[in-house]
């Protein structure tokens, strides 16, 4: 395929179209519909004790950090509430998106605007942007949300890592919508009658940052931006990690997602900051199933899906050689052998898009 | 002039759920709501070309199984994006077990 062009208005986006990779059917192993439809069965207790316990715990941590502030006894009490803050609330601000994680509609949409403005994403916008990511999976030109782009610029994954490039990105663009715009990209996927709350939104983060900052300057510290705003740096490397294990070094193009997402076993905690989306073929194929039925999916499905990663370093320890092969080859990725009780991939559905696997 | 088409038998679909209808180049959703009343509405989602019948009721909400949005199936109102368009609906009626849809309406 050669030279991609991830411009949503690019040469690559309308190829998309024509060819019909946008929009596409895409690969679903079976479920009974009777079983689907225990696991979709929504519930409130999962994510109120979850998101209670969020809270509860940048409290305290906040709390001992400002208590603390500024001795070195402070760190670990500021590298604990920027991770709840800087990656919890990503799979938060995800998972409230798709409406999934509670049952009560307005507990959703309240945790999700939190969420948001936490990750510097603007809630109005964001909603469009991962609604077009599950319709064009890593469709070049067709998917705002792809992570690593090929070639790979690993300085950028990098400095991601501290949320340099996705949060100078964010508040320069909330600032641009806060002025009364709406970019020309972002209104590819948002309908008009919907780009009023861009703005909306955009001018309530602003404000808030505002006076974050000019609380830092009347008090002559940084402390109110420890609590708001920075985590969003310092905290960012979970979200990071996690997130690039999602897609990272698999195929673009296809329309299946066991061949462009990874599943990857995870300790608990990892699991509980990133609600259970380790399970992430399981969540594209379905996903309208919650976050806390994804383990039961992923035991009903796995016997269709390629064996799953058995840890975070052994997903990297996958993706990181196949994103150092993209420099010199773009079209290079990894196709993981599927399990003989699986369905075959469907690679004459996309192959003219494929360029050449890894074996 | 309605023009009644015997789509299935009430029994076919559970209380709570769903099941598609095709007629012709035309496909439906039929619902089967908590009370026991039946109604019906276009198959796809109107926000893309995905079919509802993999999605979830919820009382009087049937939930796409793409993108979440809900609709009201009563009225197909559109109630959570990214669905904006309302859904069209169509008459239902029950008789002798079956359940009818006036296809025409
Ligand atoms: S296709 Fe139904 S909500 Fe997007």
């Amino acid at each position: 395929m050669g030279k991609r062009d991830y411009n949503l208005l690019g040469p690559d986006a309308q190829r998309a179209v024509q060819t019909g990779l946008a929009a596409a059917q895409w690969y679903h192993s079976d479920v009974p519909r009777r079983e689907m439809k225990e696991l979709m069965q929504r519930s409130d207790g999962p994510a109120i004790r979850d998101t209670i316990l969020l809270f509860a715990a940048m409290a305290v941590f906040a709390g001992l950090g400002i208590a603390l502030w500024p001795s070195f006894w402070a760190i670990p009490f500021w590298l604990a509430y920027g991770v709840l803050y800087g990656s919890a609330m990503d799979s938060r601000w995800h998972e409230c998106g798709h409406g999934t994680a509670f049952k009560t509609p307005w507990m959703n949409t309240a945790v999700y605007e939190i969420a948001s403005f936490c990750m510097i994403r603007n809630s109005a916008t964001w909603r469009w942007s991962h609604a077009r990511h599950h319709t064009d999976t890593v469709i070049v030109g067709r998917d705002p949300e792809i992570a690593v782009m090929r070639p790979p610029v690993f300085i950028k994954v990098i400095a991601n890592f501290v949320g340099l490039i996705d949060a100078a990105t964010g508040l320069t663009r909330m600032v641009y919508n806060a002025l009364g715009k709406v970019h020309p990209e972002e209104a590819v996927y948002i309908p008009t009658q919907e780009q009023y709350k861009v703005v909306r939104v955009a001018r309530v983060s602003v404000a808030i940052y505002g006076v974050t900052i000019g609380l830092a300057v009347l008090t002559a510290s940084i402390l109110p931006l420890m609590v708001i705003g920075l985590p969003r740096l310092y905290g960012a490397w979970h979200h990071v990690m996690t997130g690039l294990l999602q897609h990272g070094g698999l195929a673009d193009n296809v329309t299946d997602h066991r061949l462009n997402s990874r599943t990857v076993y995870m300790n608990r905690v990892s699991r509980f900051i990133y609600w259970n989306m380790n399970y992430h073929v399981e969540h594209h194929m379905f996903p309208m199933v919650p976050y806390h039925a994804l383990p039961a999916l992923h035991a009903k499905i796995k016997h269709d899906l390629p064996a799953p990663n058995q840890s975070i370093a052994q997903g990297f320890g996958e993706m990181w050689p196949a994103l150092r092969r993209q420099l010199a080859n773009e079209d290079y990725f990894i196709q993981r052998a599927l399990p003989p009780t699986a369905q075959p991939y469907r690679n004459d559905f996309h192959a003219a898009a494929l360029g050449s696997a890894a074996k | 002039m309605p023009n009644w088409i015997n789509a299935c038998a009430a029994g076919d679909i559970d209380a709570e759920d769903l099941i598609r209808f095709d007629h012709g180049i035309q496909t439906f959703a039929i619902y089967h709501a908590p009370e026991g009343d039946f109604y019906a509405t276009a198959g796809h989602c109107t926000h893309e070309n995905v079919h509802l019948c993999d999605g979830l009721v919820m009382g009087h909400l049937i939930e796409c199984p793409k993108h979440n949005g809900q609709f009201d199936y009563r009225t197909g109102e559109a109630k959570r994006a990214p669905v904006c368009v309302n859904l069209r609906t169509f008459p239902v009626k029950v008789e002798d077990g079956r359940v009818f849809i006036d296809v025409d309406a």
